[in-house]
């Protein structure tokens, strides 16, 4: 499995669509931190960029490259090798590639100009992003032979989150504002891996405040070391469940 | 010996594979013939476990291939189209595949030296024609001895040189105790090779003994005049009903 991995990964790092990537989080962290002298503000900024772009860049790039590389799976199939061994070593060279893209992009430079607790949250929010969005990439690639669809149900998948999801929670507190939502809210917020990445930092970066009567909740909540550990179990869930369900899909599939 | 017994198999509302029941055995070639979508590249592909049958089991070499994959540390592949990954160099390609196979004891590089692939190891996937990427399928395909060889169109898009080169490699493999599947649109190439003969048509298999009956039957002399009336003789069947 680690040499499949090796190989493939040698081969996406070598990407040129990989290397502007990184290329451009390393614009985008340096600028943010030059442009801004409060800390606080330009990590807010960069976790805005990062919200938006790690997921779309994650989940686009994964579902081309499994579509791109399945005469290349078709040959590991004729190998003496199982389809979960390929399956997984796709997936480990895929997402260690893109998390790599974001070290070297956005980790290393803000560690170095800004080191404090929220942009290590930072770090681990966009790690963990990038591992969900190419788990449901993955998910979105072994449902259909088609990769226009496939780009479709990816690019859905990423509206969804970032911009659906918002609406339909708001939509949901306006009109059941009469009742406590507090934890409603909460369980919600639970099924979007993008609010779930959001909230650990913002709670860090102390601007919960600025979120009203919830965020004085959520404070009380993820504001404990606790409430950190229930996100990131969420966001592995959130990784593992669309991961293991194509893994099922893709042992059965015919290639 | 790969045994294909009561394989169906339908992609939608398309019946691909009609209860095909086919033997390979050791020492022999097969040839495998049929129009365009008849079927050939699907049954290829169950055999290798690529594509799962709807009903009935493939054995090879005794054991069923279901839910097994170390069976195909016995069988070389090539496909129709190789594609591999850009970026890739022909050498890593040979040293991934080497890494892969647990028994690398009798290891064949005669088709990398034929083909010179040696000399341009360093080359990227990418920047390699069509046919350069024939023969780097050719031999993988070749690499590891295998016991049952499936070549799916072999010559195809190989140059004249590369395609004597490719029928010698697989003449002198024959006598050593294999198995050869091999697919062709090209009748000559197949009557040099091949001792038998599989013909598909819509997923059924209308005709599988050895080549010299089938000349025999349609006293013909080429494969390819063979071949040609038995499907005038189906078509005038099928008019019939």
């Amino acid at each position: 499995m680690t040499k499949i991995a090796k190989y493939v990964l040698y081969d996406i790092l070598r990407n040129r669509f990989v290397m502007l990537y990184t290329l451009f989080l390393l614009v985008v962290t340096f600028s943010m931190f030059s442009l801004d002298s409060d800390p606080g503000k330009a990590t807010l900024s960069l976790l805005n960029i990062v919200l938006l772009v790690v997921p779309l860049v994650s989940i686009i790039f994964t579902t081309i490259h499994f579509y791109n590389s399945y005469e290349f799976i078709e040959l590991l199939l004729a190998q003496p090798l199982s389809r979960k061994t390929i399956y997984i070593a796709e997936y480990l060279s895929i997402s260690m590639a893109l998390a790599a893209a974001y070290i070297i992009g956005v980790a290393i430079p803000m560690l170095l100009l800004n080191f404090s607790e929220s942009s290590g949250y930072l770090v681990m929010a966009g790690l963990l992003l990038t591992f969900v969005f190419v788990a449901l990439a993955f998910a979105a690639s072994v449902s259909t032979r088609d990769k226009a669809k496939a780009i479709g149900v990816a690019l859905l998948f990423w509206f969804y989150f970032t911009l659906i999801y918002d609406g339909l929670i708001l939509y949901i507190i306006y009109s059941f504002s009469d009742y406590p939502l507090d934890k409603v809210t909460l369980s919600l917020v639970s099924l979007n891996p993008i609010d779930l990445a959001r909230i650990i930092i913002l709670l860090k970066l102390d601007l919960s405040a600025l979120m009203g009567y919830t965020g004085a909740f959520y404070k009380n909540f993820f504001g404990s070391s606790l409430g950190v550990i229930y996100s990131i179990l969420f966001l592995i869930i959130w990784t593992l469940a669309p991961l293991l369900l194509a893994m099922r899909r893709f042992v059965r599939k015919d290639i | 010996m790969i045994i294909v017994s009561d394989v169906n198999k339908r992609f939608g509302k398309l019946e691909v594979l009609k209860s095909v029941n086919v033997e390979f055995n050791h020492g022999r070639s097969y040839a495998m013939i049929g129009p365009n979508g008849s079927g050939k590249t699907t049954l290829i592909k169950c055999i290798l476990g690529m594509v799962l049958p709807d009903s009935g089991a493939i054995h090879v070499n005794g054991k069923s291939i279901a839910n097994d994959w170390s069976y195909r540390n016995l069988i070389g592949y090539m496909p129709q189209i190789g594609r591999y990954p850009d970026q890739m160099k022909i050498g890593q390609i040979f040293d991934m595949i080497r890494d892969l196979r647990q028994d690398q004891s009798h290891v064949d590089e005669d088709l990398i030296k034929e083909f010179k692939l040696d000399k341009m190891s360093h080359k990227r996937m990418h920047t390699l024609s069509g046919g350069t990427r024939q023969k780097v399928s050719a031999s993988l395909a070749f690499l590891f001895n295998p016991r049952i060889m499936i070549l799916d169109e072999p010559t195809a898009g190989l140059d004249p040189v590369a395609v004597e080169i490719m029928k010698e490699k697989i003449l002198a493999e024959k006598n050593k105790d294999r198995t050869f599947l091999i697919t062709s649109h090209i009748m000559s190439d197949l009557d040099e090779l091949t001792s038998n003969v599989i013909y598909l048509e819509e997923g059924k298999i209308l005709f599988s003994d050895t080549i010299d009956l089938l000349k025999e039957e349609t006293g013909e002399l080429k494969l390819g005049k063979a071949i040609a009336s038995i499907m005038k003789r189906n078509l005038k069947e099928s008019e019939r009903v």
